[in-house]
């Protein structure tokens, strides 16, 4: 790898991939050269499931600042829905 | 030099191979037709994968006349799309430099039992594949040219060093075992200009053979056509030094 920025979480939920839904258990996430986005290096997030075949994959890359807006974005989500007695 | 009345071929296919640990993994590989004999070339793919990218790559070297074969070095990691296996392998961290010389040295003897091969054998590799270039023709003595194309982390802090990469390429500078090329984009950050000068002083320092050529205007990738890395300027004249260098080193 290049940067070798990365760090494992264990997770749980769905993923929709190249073959429908399917159970998560990890998320994956680097600082490193994407495959996809027009960028030297973006934050990618692969939603898998490390049991299963590396084809288990839900790949996101983005932009340091859209990944910084996803934090905060994800952070108000669920304030907004602890505020309102769902959480 | 070509003339468009030169009758031309390759033969190309997936190949099972001998790599680290005695394991068979598998390598495209492909070879100009006719009898030789032809030097070789084994390519290091880069952090996304044993790709398309190294497809094309495969494909030109065999072009320009080398029997040429690039080993899936994420093979351990599972089958899918080369991205997903690159991901699952970015994920743990990376392949460990022993798998990696161990493949690559496996794919130069693979070169040299061929009986159409002159017996000089090169490594080219991008990215990651540059480093491991350079590891591997430090490690081993199977090569006889090197090409480290922008190879980040040939230069690594004591707190980069892991169980996968426990020693920083730089040291093994000195058992280098061929000359080497070096091709680095001078807004790279990894490696940066200022690595890339440490790396330079240390082949220096050993009396090693060596050609590094820095291009203004480009950064990590600038050979890749289908990324806004690319630099055309620098990337056409980054290949005529390729083949200049493995012209001289691996001829017959």
């Amino acid at each position: 790898m290049c940067t070798m920025i990365v760090e494992k979480v264990k997770i749980e939920g769905s993923g929709k991939g190249a073959t429908g839904w399917f159970s998560l258990d990890q998320a994956n996430v680097s600082y490193d050269h994407p495959f996809n986005a027009p960028l030297e290096h973006a934050l990618n997030i692969d939603f898998v499931n490390a049991s299963q075949g590396p084809y288990a994959r839900v790949a996101v890359e983005l932009s340091e600042s859209a990944a910084r807006e996803l934090v905060k974005t994800i952070l108000a989500v669920l304030d907004q829905a602890q505020a309102e007695g769902h959480l | 030099m070509y003339t468009t009345d030169v009758k031309q071929g390759l033969h190309a296919e997936t190949v099972m191979m001998t790599g680290a640990n005695g394991d068979q993994i598998n390598a495209f590989f492909a070879r100009p037709l006719g009898d030789g004999p032809f030097p070789a070339m084994v390519l290091a793919h880069h952090m996304p994968g044993w790709d398309l990218l190294y497809r094309e790559f495969t494909y030109k070297f065999a072009h320009h006349g080398y029997v040429t074969i690039s080993p899936n070095l994420y093979f351990r990691a599972g089958h899918g799309t080369p991205e997903d296996v690159a991901a699952k392998v970015r994920a743990d961290g990376g392949v460990s430099d022993d798998s990696a010389v161990g493949d690559l040295a496996g794919a130069a003897k693979y070169l040299t039992t061929l009986p159409y091969v002159n017996g000089k054998v090169g490594i080219f590799g991008t990215c990651s594949g540059g480093r491991h270039a350079f590891l591997a023709a430090s490690r081993t003595t199977e090569f006889n040219a090197a090409i480290d194309c922008w190879g980040g982390r040939v230069v690594m802090a004591a707190e980069q060093l892991n169980e996968k990469a426990p020693v920083s390429p730089l040291n093994y500078t000195k058992d280098l075992s061929c000359p080497l090329l070096g091709l680095f984009g001078n807004d790279d950050s990894n490696p940066t200009p200022e690595q890339v000068n440490l790396h330079e002083a240390e082949l220096k320092k050993h009396g090693k053979t060596y050609e590094f050529y820095r291009y203004d205007g480009a950064g990590h990738g600038f050979f890749y056509h289908y990324s806004p890395a690319y630099r055309q300027a620098q990337a056409v004249d980054g290949w005529q030094k390729v083949f200049a260098f493995c012209e001289k080193y691996l001829s017959s």
